[in-house]
């Protein structure tokens, strides 16, 4: 007789499954990537629109803010107390705090991640605006250019380096924010994982976890990266 | 009202006070003098004498408190603030060079906010990068942190006079610089003078730079008061008070032999084989006593620009010349 080769046995109603899988492997490749489509990648879409919306709301109104105070220094204190207290509130807490309000959906979720992006973007976009050094702002003044000029011209472009370090630190806790937004929305990232650690089997939290973490490095690059091409001058070598 | 393209101002101040709110005193006191277009003023006084306030009423970065100061006639009270700045070359001695910007972006500042053309802009950048000695195919697309101290004062000189101000503003611009670097660019900024011509008001508190850049030097004492505004040479001679004769130092006598030349002397006549290398007649009596001292003699000969032999210079021709009082305000030599 010769053994058949065939495909392993069939389990009814749970489908083909692999050594790995019946083990419960620490992570099955094969079953990460025939849920891919359904799972993970839609997860790390909409992890992605969360994160780039919120971090998106928060700069806009954050850096209005910082304008503001630039131009009215007495709006910096109660403006930067505000965004400070926002950030001390857990994630969870304030979820639930806005649940009544705004219902079980994206508008609660976006609500809670825009306020956590306002502290580090607004005082890293007013340091930067204010560290323009004194005698650059006086030459510029002597030089006859307009606050309006002084601004566009010289804060604007010197604050660049500050504000993007802000948007980095802004961008990468969002995104692990997101994550705890699970417990709101069924969707990100967070979904697979909370799923996972209901269930012992291992593999579709680990996927999840290591795919944010590759996502937040990702996004963390790809601000330096624009970094580098919006700042030639911090990176200029001297000529030899 | 001052023109684009006007080579040189009157300035006038007509005293002109300013009184910073809570201070005791003012700043500058009743200052009145008349900067005649075309010239470099040398403000020269200890720190708090109120030099650096005086300049910077022309441009209205100070607002004076009572008093006026007027550009060709014009007050300068009267003038947009903005508009009249852009008239105003301004170098201060941190520079101030825009680090975001080249050095091109950088000297291009006021000819944009002018609205000037983008060929005009450029035309003039290359221009003034030239002017000032640095090549702008080299140095055009630098940025201020790739040049040395000296090649940025430089850029800081061609962006003053980018849109070729009459009148130039300069506080203290060589006074961050290595004493070599400062001679070097204290000469530069003379040749390039005797090209544009700007009425310079130039901040000091280096008397010898006073003496070497000043057409007329402005000494200002604590309090902001003026006490003697004349020519390099009559304040050298015939300081005005005790405050001026301390300020200018012991050594004035030495000083005052840098403003006079070999050349102008009544020189002996030469001898027919000198044993000794000549003296240029372009040369100060300074630097000719030097020689002396070092020659261990009492005459040198003095050679003219080809170096044909002119005449001798005696330890006593230079000492009589020192005993000369100075030609009066105006006749600098």
């Amino acid at each position: 007789m010769i053994a058949a080769a065939g495909p392993h046995p069939v389990i009814p109603d749970f489908g083909p499954v692999s050594r790995c899988v019946q083990d419960n492997g620490f992570f099955c490749t094969d079953w990460f990537t025939a849920n891919w489509d359904s799972v993970f990648w839609p997860a790390l879409v909409q992890h992605v629109r969360l994160t780039v919306m919120a971090v998106g709301i928060g700069f806009v109104l954050a850096f209005a803010a910082a304008l503001l105070a630039h131009f009215k220094g007495w709006l910096e204190r109660p403006v930067g107390g505000f965004t400070a207290f926002l950030y001390t509130i857990p994630p969870l807490a304030l979820f639930e705090l806005l649940v009544p309000g705004t219902g079980v959906s994206v508008l609660t979720v976006e609500i809670a991640l825009v306020a956590y992006t306002l502290m580090v973007l607004f005082k890293n976009t007013l340091t930067g605006l204010r560290e323009v050094p004194p005698d650059v702002r006086r030459v510029g003044e002597g030089m006859g250019l307009t606050r309006r000029q002084i601004l566009v011209r010289i804060e604007l472009p010197l604050a660049i380096p500050s504000i993007l370090s802000g948007l980095r630190i802004a961008t990468v806790t969002t995104i692990s924010t997101v994550e705890i937004a699970a417990f709101i929305i069924d969707q990100g990232l967070g979904s697979p994982i909370l799923q996972g650690l209901q269930s012992p089997f291992n593999t579709q939290f680990v996927a999840a976890g290591a795919l944010a973490v590759a996502l937040a490095l990702a996004a963390d690059g790809l601000i330096v990266l624009v970094g580098r091409l919006l700042t030639p001058w911090t990176h200029a070598r001297r000529a030899v | 009202m001052a023109n684009q393209g006007q080579s040189a101002a009157e300035i006038v101040f007509d005293r002109a006070t300013k009184v910073y709110r809570g201070a005791p005193a003012p700043a500058v006191d009743e200052l009145s003098m008349t900067v005649p277009a075309g010239e470099i003023c040398v403000l020269l006084g200890p720190s708090g004498s109120g030099k650096t306030t005086a300049l910077t009423m022309v441009n209205r970065l100070v607002e004076p408190t009572s008093g006026d100061i007027r550009i060709d006639g014009v007050s300068v009270a009267e003038q947009d603030a903005t508009g009249l700045r852009r008239r105003i070359g301004y170098v201060i001695q941190q520079i101030g060079l825009f680090p975001h910007m080249t050095i091109e972006e950088n000297v291009a500042t006021v000819p944009q906010v002018l609205g000037w053309k983008r060929d005009r802009i450029r035309d003039r950048v290359r221009e003034l990068l030239d002017l000032v000695g640095l090549p702008p195919r080299e140095y055009g697309g630098r940025y201020p942190a790739q040049l040395s101290g000296g090649q940025r004062q430089r850029v800081g000189i061609a962006r003053a006079l980018a849109a070729d101000p009459p009148v130039m503003l300069m506080d203290e611009p060589f006074g961050a610089l290595d004493p070599i670097t400062r001679e070097h660019m204290q000469d530069e900024f003379l040749r390039l003078h005797e090209q544009v011509r700007k009425t310079t008001l130039f901040v000091s508190h280096d008397m010898d730079e006073a003496v070497k850049m000043g057409d007329r030097i402005a000494i200002f004492r604590e309090g902001g008061h003026l006490v003697q505004y004349d020519a390099p040479e009559r304040i050298l001679t015939a300081p005005a008070d005790d405050f001026v004769a301390r300020f200018i130092g012991a050594d004035r006598g030495l000083k005052a032999l840098t403003l006079r030349r070999v050349g102008d002397l009544p020189l002996e006549p030469a001898d027919a084989t000198p044993d000794t290398a000549p003296l240029a007649a372009t040369e100060t009596l300074h630097t000719a006593l030097s020689a002396l001292m070092t020659s261990g003699t009492d005459r040198l000969p003095v050679a003219d620009g080809d170096g044909r032999l002119v005449g001798t210079v005696t330890l006593d021709l230079i000492r009589a010349e020192a005993g000369r009082p100075a030609p009066h305000e105006g006749e600098v030599a």
